[in-house]
């Protein structure tokens, strides 16, 4: 469970958004898969991911006990190497890559270790596609996203929801999303600050720290 | 959800943290609260924020000595100051929140995990959708509005209308009384939930008439959807299909999930079962 398919955004708002997931079938190839996907997870974690999840747990989580202090210095790096440790059962493990780049070099790494679980790619339709020729693959099947459907004119403005839809699971809202801006805007927080504040509602690892930041910054530049 | 008010000093924190925006500061107690026709039982404002352990009265006449010279402390946004927050025991229906909304939790109801099925993600090992053939996810309430059972039914009965054929694993197709028409448990129809998904397989011939009918439906219920649309690519990886088809009736779509073709059987038992199978077809 990841649901990386309904993001905001056109194609080109993809270019620095790719997720690399890898998923076991139930009764049909989920024995011995929690070391595949911990090797895949270990494969992906060489290239550069901006984020990493293995369905219980992402890379950027909340602290069940908080250290006061860390509201003067809070402690922001990724914790690849958890992610990984704690993928101990067979479900899907994620990871999330700013360039096409990275995510075909971790792509061409999953090939040659052969682990026999399904593996998916979230981007652009293009994206997808140059990736998966580029890597010597033909594609088996294809899901498109038909986009937001909103006739009562629930969504707020597309900035909002673009950094809310990078959670699948809708637990980014629009107001912590709205509040990040903000304190972006107004120098409160940097974006770096407020990405991480941002992925750390995402349980699956599959929000994007880097186009969360971009988005920020673009709200912040273009303000006013 | 649950809301300690004895531990709850009232900071606000976790205000823009629900995705419902379910949370308030009741100004007769001036204690954070949960609207709880709203809340969708999620689990967000617990799981997501970080806690902290402080002692309430402390933090309470800190922030009273602050307001009173006009200090403003900024804390992290997502810190629970005081881990106010606890879930308590739910029963059906209102379990059904839970069980569609937090995205960690177990579906103990239904005997499935998440909001959906595997569906194409693992179609090259089961194969669910094939060349021809149209599969369709049909996502209610995200982002940020919410859905109830109620509006859910609406989409099903003219989907059960048009013929569709539910996916029976789904935990939305395991709420339903009837899978041929589409009606659903009525003890849960009141329900809100963050989102579900409904889905679906039909014929390529089929597919106009269900996404007007997605779209006829979503202007009579009053929330978001998302529509994921998928099909099986021919022996190049291309889909000469569905896409052209898509974009002549006037959809567009940017972004996609592709599943590369990489997943097999490899479950030893399993993978005898097929074998055998194999061997009878040949007989």
């Amino acid at each position: 469970m990841t649901n990386t398919l309904h993001r905001y955004g056109d194609a080109e708002s993809f270019h620095d958004d790719f997720i690399l997931f890898c998923i076991a079938s139930t009764g049909n190839n989920d024995e011995g898969a929690a070391e595949k996907q911990r090797q895949f997870l270990r494969i992906c974690a060489k290239h550069n991911p901006a984020n990493m999840g293995n369905g219980n747990r992402a890379t950027f989580q909340p602290d069940r006990h908080l250290n006061p202090l860390a509201h003067w210095n809070r402690d922001v790096t990724p914790d690849w190497e958890g992610v990984i440790g704690e993928a101990k059962k067979p479900g899907t493990t994620a990871a999330v890559f700013k360039t096409r780049e990275d995510a075909e070099a971790a792509l061409k790494e999953v090939i040659a270790a052969d682990l026999g679980l399904s593996v998916n790619m979230s981007t652009s339709v293009e994206g997808a596609k140059s990736c998966a020729e580029n890597c010597g693959l033909k594609r088996h099947s294809v899901e498109y996203s038909l986009g937001f459907n909103d006739p009562h004119d629930h969504l707020p403005n597309s900035q909002v929801v673009k950094l809310a839809t990078m959670c699948g699971h809708g637990m980014v809202s629009f107001n912590m999303a709205r509040k990040m801006i903000d304190m972006v805007r107004e120098g409160r927080r940097s974006p770096e600050q407020a990405v991480t504040t941002l992925a750390r509602f995402c349980p699956c690892g599959v929000y994007n720290p880097a186009r969360a930041q971009r988005v920020l910054e673009e709200a912040r530049d273009h303000s006013g | 959800m649950r809301i300690d008010q004895n531990k709850c000093v009232a900071c606000a924190n976790c205000i823009p943290v629900c995705p419902m925006g379910a949370i308030y500061i009741d100004p007769k107690v001036n204690r954070a609260t949960i609207n709880t026709e709203a809340c969708v039982e999620c689990g967000n404002c617990l799981r997501g924020m970080s806690q902290e352990h402080l002692n309430p009265t402390m933090v309470r006449t800190v922030r009273k000595m602050a307001k009173a010279v006009r200090l403003r402390f900024e804390p992290e946004p997502d810190v629970c100051p005081t881990a106010a927050f606890f879930m308590n025991e739910l029963e059906m229906p209102r379990l059904v929140r839970q069980v569609f909304s937090d995205p960690v939790v177990e579906h103990k109801s239904t005997g499935i995990k998440g909001r959906g099925t595997e569906e194409v993600k693992t179609n090259d090992v089961v194969p669910r959708v094939d060349i021809g053939e149209v599969g369709y996810t049909i996502e209610f309430g995200r982002p940020g509005v919410g859905v109830y059972f109620r509006d859910i039914q609406e989409m099903t009965r003219e989907l059960g209308l048009l013929g569709a054929r539910f996916e029976p694993n789904n935990p939305i197709t395991h709420m339903m009384i009837d899978k041929k028409t589409g009606d659903v448990r009525e003890d849960i129809l009141n329900e809100k939930i963050l989102s579900g998904i409904v889905e679906i397989k039909t014929t390529i011939g089929e597919t106009e008439a269900i996404l007007d009918a997605v779209r006829r439906v979503n202007k009579r219920i009053d929330t978001v959807m998302a529509v994921g649309i998928s099909t099986r690519c021919d022996e190049n990886g291309e889909d000469k299909v569905l896409g052209p088809q898509l974009e002549e009736w006037g959809y567009s779509f940017a972004r996609a999930k592709t599943n590369m073709g990489l997943g097999r059987i490899t479950n030893i038992k399993k993978k005898e079962e097929a074998h055998d199978e194999h061997l009878a077809s040949v007989r």
